[in-house]
């Protein structure tokens, strides 16, 4: 159970010195993606940081959000806040089972009552009541209720639990919905991705155990911070999309020179995501710098974008809507980058800023 | 395995080249940040890690700025380690965990890079230090000097060993 213990006395507890405490509030920082002039604020209010408690219910899911978290690379900085933080609750992480289990989850809430942090992975099922997916006996749509009601504030882990994910992919057997589509009176701050970034997992649960708050999310729910900007913008391959270089196949010479996988289907123009920066395996690489587009993973509905290996604007069908038209103007500067003038590709540029998961379903 | 040595395997990594890449815009964002050092005095930290780095760009980035003659090791939650580049006033400070991996990169554009300084609070922390293994010393020599003026109380006026 959490404890009344601020973070700096918890490091102290366990040997670590002034530097080291100024080192993890760096680390921390940096991993919040806040701008290092911000570093003393951290110290600042992780001196004063109490122990939260996190109770964390996974769903319809396939486990590689929790496979994400464990697996990450900055296990100093994450093992600290974990151990910081009180996890009273996690199927597959904790000790106990059964009946022990449920009366660990019903005292932290008891407990915690409007105080703890409710994590979700994974979507809940609604049709035949619910009873596609059960533990103990609830169902996941009651589990999540109960739960809820006592948080305060709920974090969705994983594209499943913020947008459905590809349980719900069509046609939908269990009817699985997010979290947001059945919780409407609470916070919620979703951190998509099939899986997430584990730092931006443990960089959403430092904000709140720094700040006390949930950090600005943009129009889907996401941090801004994480989800700001999208993955063409940030992509190290750019360059190569303004001048028109692209690999036409995965092993031709443009592949080789790793220039720009946009016609190849990669989804980064209408994708939000911090992978550009963030990276997997230790920051060791990420889909693009691997040589695969990306998949739109973080993205409501990425499930039935209609293939990974179709280019965002090469039109298939009839070009009905406005936007699909200001996506043709894509099309065009997609088939011919080298020679258009720069007002083409500045108008190119803004028509994929406007396309959407649901203008490329329109196409199909 | 003779027969699977004998299999000539090559292998190319096609770096991005060096104009797609970050590590030019960052040079220029050092300029201006070391230009503020001089004309204002006010040291800047840049987080590597927020940085887009394509492949090859942060070894294109640290071999401009080269090595430079001072580097320390601090030993807190795991090594880390400074090192002042060949341009003065410009530091990397790597950040690692206690197994070796790197958290955090940052480059600081000071005088003397934050860590290595002593914080306030340490400096509390070592005049209690002191006081106490002054103690210790002043009992285990008055201990075997029975009768000696060190049993006396210490000077009030000393301000720096009372308490």
């Amino acid at each position: 159970m959490a404890e009344e213990i601020t973070l700096l006395e918890s490091l102290r507890r366990r040997g670590v010195s002034r530097r080291g405490f100024l080192k993890f509030c760096t680390a921390t920082a940096s991993l919040m993606a806040l701008p290092p002039a911000l570093i003393p604020r951290v110290a600042a209010a992780l001196e004063q940081a109490k122990r939260p408690s996190v109770i964390w219910l996974s769903f319809q899911e396939c486990t590689g959000c929790t496979e994400s978290l464990t697996r990450s690379h900055a296990p100093t900085v994450e093992s600290l806040i974990f151990d910081h933080i009180s996890l009273d609750y996690h199927h597959t992480l904790q000790a106990a089972a059964g009946d022990a289990a449920e009366h660990a989850r019903e005292e932290a809430m008891k407990q915690h009552h409007g105080k703890y942090i409710l994590v979700v992975d994974g979507s809940i099922p609604l049709a035949e009541n619910g009873n596609y997916s059960t533990i103990a006996g609830i169902s996941n749509l009651e589990m999540l209720k109960e739960c809820a009601e006592g948080a305060a504030a709920i974090v969705s882990v994983g594209t499943c639990a913020a947008y459905g994910g590809l349980p719900m992919a069509k046609p939908n057997p269990t009817g699985a919905v997010g979290v947001s589509e059945i919780i409407k009176d609470k916070p919620i701050v979703n951190v998509p991705g099939c899986p997430p970034i584990p730092t931006v997992i443990t960089g959403v649960l430092a904000h709140f155990l720094v700040f006390g708050s949930l950090p600005e999310l943009d129009h889907l729910g996401r941090p801004k911070v994480f989800f700001g900007q999208n993955i063409h913008d940030r992509c190290y391959r750019r360059p190569f999309y303004e001048r028109g270089q692209f690999a036409e196949t995965f092993d031709d010479e443009g592949a080789r020179k790793g220039w720009c996988l946009y016609k190849l289907g990669c989804k980064g123009p209408i994708t939000y995501n911090a992978c550009a920066t963030n990276k997997w395996n230790e920051g060791t690489s990420w889909p693009v710098e691997s040589g695969h587009g990306c998949i739109g993973c973080s993205e409501p509905g990425f499930w039935d974008f209609g293939g990974l290996y179709k280019a965002l604007s090469v039109p298939t069908g009839n070009i009905g809507s406005t936007a699909v038209a200001a996506a043709a103007l894509g099309v065009a500067a997609g088939a011919g980058l080298a020679a258009m003038n720069r007002s083409k590709k500045q108008a190119a540029a803004k028509a994929h800023e406007t396309m959407t998961v649901t203008d490329l379903n329109k196409e199909t | 395995m003779p027969v699977l040595d004998a299999v000539e395997v090559s292998w190319q990594a096609d770096a991005a080249p060096p104009e797609a890449g970050n590590a030019l815009p960052l040079l220029h964002e050092i300029r201006h940040a070391l230009l503020r050092l001089q004309q204002e005095g006010e040291p800047t930290l840049l987080d590597l890690s927020a940085i887009p780095f394509g492949p090859g760009d942060r070894d294109r980035l640290l071999a401009a700025l080269g090595e430079g003659e001072v580097s320390a090791r601090i030993e807190a939650l795991g090594p880390t380690l400074i090192r002042e580049t060949a341009l003065a006033g410009v530091w990397l400070v790597q950040y690692f965990d206690p197994d070796e991996q790197e958290l955090v990169l940052h480059i600081e554009i000071s005088h003397c890079p934050r860590l290595l300084s002593t914080p306030v609070e340490d400096i509390d922390l070592a005049l209690r230090q002191l006081d106490d293994r002054l103690d210790t010393q002043l009992h285990a020599q008055s201990d075997s000097e029975p009768g000696s003026d060190l049993d006396q109380p210490l000077d009030s006026s000393a301000p720096h060993l009372a308490g």
